[in-house]
């Protein structure tokens, strides 16, 4: 057990208390429900520890700002929800290309466009992995209660700083305002991850030239490396990229997040991890699902809640292997399905049904009714 | 090599990208004449957009940012307030930082952060073919306003000081060492200066607007047009002549952001060692 202090917070305030120990020291955000709270706590927060919490204009400047404060050697954060998640995808694209470290969280409401600005939804699951244009990879994570919010801002960061990437945290309206136990380690408690920095001096340094874990060191603005970053594919030495060039950046970018799935993909199992029946979920709705395996359990039936935690890239591998002997899937989400796709395309048995159990609207899904889902579709 | 481009310029880039003719480079000579006088190249961290001149600082040897269309300025933000005693330099055009950049001119100006924003404008949008800018005179023929520009072009200078940038000058490629003399001064002031060079683009509003692509006759139509005003309250009557101004409009002093941010986080830290806050 872990040495700390337990609190009682939402996931919004989870994730503040989190980005703070994790080193976050530069905040940029619009007022956006239902993540309004993180520009709030950040606000409230970072100039005790000497960082800042810039109120930006519009998205695109706190994405963009958020960019720019990660080159000038901070790590920093923004939060927004679908509508501010649509303005900031030309920054999300910048990120990846510029390899910034940076984290994102997205508290999904109701949409599409001003949606339902109070309510829960999933909806933003291919915009979290294909919202910008052209290829490009990034780490997504889905937290489903507080507890898994300050967890996973913690890792956000470290899986940022680690890969040089964006990370977005996609959380939704009933994690984000559900207050709960969460405990909060004692900073010497947490592993916290820096970025790699360079080792020789600038007239040896090669801005863009990479080792075999395909992530270059990066350097902070003004320590000596005066480097080169622009938003188009670059050559190594920075400057735009010829077509073979452009060709090597885009597989770099891509292939060290892809190709290092192992070392972060996260999915658990809830129940009997043997149970011929499974959920899958993620996100808020995983919390439905448990309370469906523990009242099922009650009456004498097995099941396995499987939680996708990790859910950008796809956990294909894994997935498949904690969904080993299942002889029903159903996958749960608050979309017109989405989740359902991927476990389709992952686990392609043609006597096995993926049952899709959908629910939108905003109103969150109880856990008799994914047993009734069991009974009526039998 | 020119001394300047020997020291400064990122010679593995070069040739630049600019056509013959462009004013950037002379823009590029002007501004590194200023840093090698200030002797504050280790502390400059520059930012751009997209556009012609985008690439400016790209060629200077020093930390550079060059984003998305229209978002130098957030980048420059987020530098500037991850520390403070940066030398933060924007080079923007007149479509990025008056079209879809122009949100955040008004917040930054706003604001009174110590960066510094270079807005070349040449009349148009140059590196996508020569479409109408923000910027282009009214009746100008360009690739999508085919039958004359009904639009009326907005003033950088002016929005700026609206805004509340509390430095403002407009010079232009034609005056090279009144330019240099301007970003000296800009780099040197504390709050958020804004500089406008009218410069030419032969091969678009030459060629389209102003009636030939010679690269002398551009620089010629800049001298003719533009007229340096001892004061402001020249601007006026310099405007009513269908020419515009140049000179040094604003400086005053208020209170920088950066440094207030800092006071701030002061106050709070203290409030919270009396117990005050949480």
């Amino acid at each position: 057990m872990k040495k700390g202090r337990i609190k009682v917070m939402q996931g919004n305030e989870a994730c503040v208390e989190a980005a703070i120990l994790a080193g976050c020291r530069f905040f940029a955000g619009y007022p956006i429900t239902p993540a309004s709270e993180i520009l709030e706590g950040m606000a409230r927060r970072l100039p005790l520890v000497d960082g800042f919490c810039l109120q930006a204009e519009d998205e695109i400047a706190a994405i963009v700002a958020v960019v720019g404060a990660s080159w000038g050697g901070a790590k920093a954060m923004t939060a927004t929800s679908g509508p501010g998640f649509c303005l900031m995808q030309e920054g999300v694209g910048l990120a990846a290309s510029v390899e910034s470290p940076c984290v994102i969280v997205n508290v999904q409401r109701g949409g599409p466009a001003s949606g339902q600005s109070t309510s829960t939804a999933q909806g933003d699951l291919y915009q979290a992995r294909y919202g910008s244009n052209g290829d490009y990879s990034l780490i997504t994570l889905c937290p489903s209660t507080s507890q898994e919010m300050f967890d996973h801002t913690i890792r956000a960061f470290n899986l940022a700083e680690r890969f040089r990437i964006p990370v977005i945290i996609l959380s939704d309206e009933v994690v984000a305002h559900i207050r709960e136990k969460v405990t909060i380690p004692d900073p010497d408690q947490l592993e916290i991850v820096e970025r790699k920095k360079p080792t020789v001096p600038m007239e040896e340094f090669i801005p863009f030239q990479a080792g075999e874990d395909d992530v270059p060191p990066m350097p902070a603005f003004n320590t000596g490396y005066k480097i080169p970053v622009i938003s188009q594919a670059k050559s190594l030495s920075g400057n735009r990229g010829n077509a073979k060039e452009a060709e090597a950046f885009i597989h770099r970018i891509t292939r060290k997040v892809d190709a290092h799935i192992a070392e972060f993909a996260d999915v658990r199992t809830y129940g009997d991890e043997k149970a011929e029946t499974a959920f899958v979920s993620f996100g808020s709705v995983c919390r439905s699902a448990r309370s469906a395996v523990d009242m099922a359990r009650e009456k004498g039936l097995a099941l396995r809640s499987v939680e996708v935690k990790t859910i950008w890239p796809f956990p294909d591998d894994l997935l498949r292997s904690k969904l080993t002997g299942a002889k029903r899937m159903v996958v749960a989400e608050m979309n017109l399905g989405m989740l359902v796709n991927e476990v389709r395309r992952v686990i392609r048995r043609p006597d096995i049904p993926i049952e899709l159990f959908s629910k939108i609207g905003g109103i969150y899904p109880q856990p008799q009714e994914f047993l009734r889902f069991l009974e009526e579709k039998r | 090599m020119n001394p300047l481009g020997e020291k400064y310029l990122r010679k593995n880039f070069l040739p630049f990208l600019f056509c013959p003719g462009c004013g950037d480079g002379m823009i590029v000579q002007a501004f590194l004449e200023a840093v090698d006088d200030l002797g504050i190249i280790n502390d400059l961290a520059l930012a751009a957009g997209i556009g012609c001149s985008a690439w400016i600082p790209v060629y200077i040897h020093a930390d550079v940012l060059k984003v998305l269309h229209g978002r130098a300025i957030p980048a420059a933000i987020g530098l500037k307030a991850t520390r403070p005693s940066r030398k933060v330099v924007v080079f923007t055009g007149d479509g990025d930082g008056l079209a879809i950049g122009g949100n955040h001119l008004l917040h930054a100006a706003r604001r009174n952060i110590d960066i510094t924003v270079v807005m070349v404008n040449n009349q148009i949008y140059a590196m996508t073919g020569g479409q109408v800018a923000p910027s282009t005179p009214v009746g100008s023929r360009t690739q999508t306003t085919p039958y004359g520009n009904l639009e009326k072009p907005l003033d950088g200078c002016k929005v700026a000081i609206a805004a509340g940038a509390t430095m403002v000058s407009r010079w232009s490629t034609a005056y090279p060492k009144a330019l240099s003399r301007t970003f000296k001064k800009a780099m040197n002031h504390k709050g958020f200066s804004f500089v406008e060079v009218i410069s030419q683009c032969p091969v678009q509003t030459g060629r389209y607007i102003l009636g030939s692509g010679a690269p002398h006759f551009n620089l010629q139509w800049i001298k003719d047009h533009c007229v340096p005003v001892e004061d402001p309250s020249q601007i006026g009557e310099v405007e009513a002549q269908g020419k515009i101004p140049v000179g040094d409009f604003l400086q005053i002093e208020k209170p920088e952001f950066m440094e207030e941010v800092q006071r701030m986080n002061q106050k709070a830290k203290e409030a919270q060692s009396k117990g005050g806050e949480r």
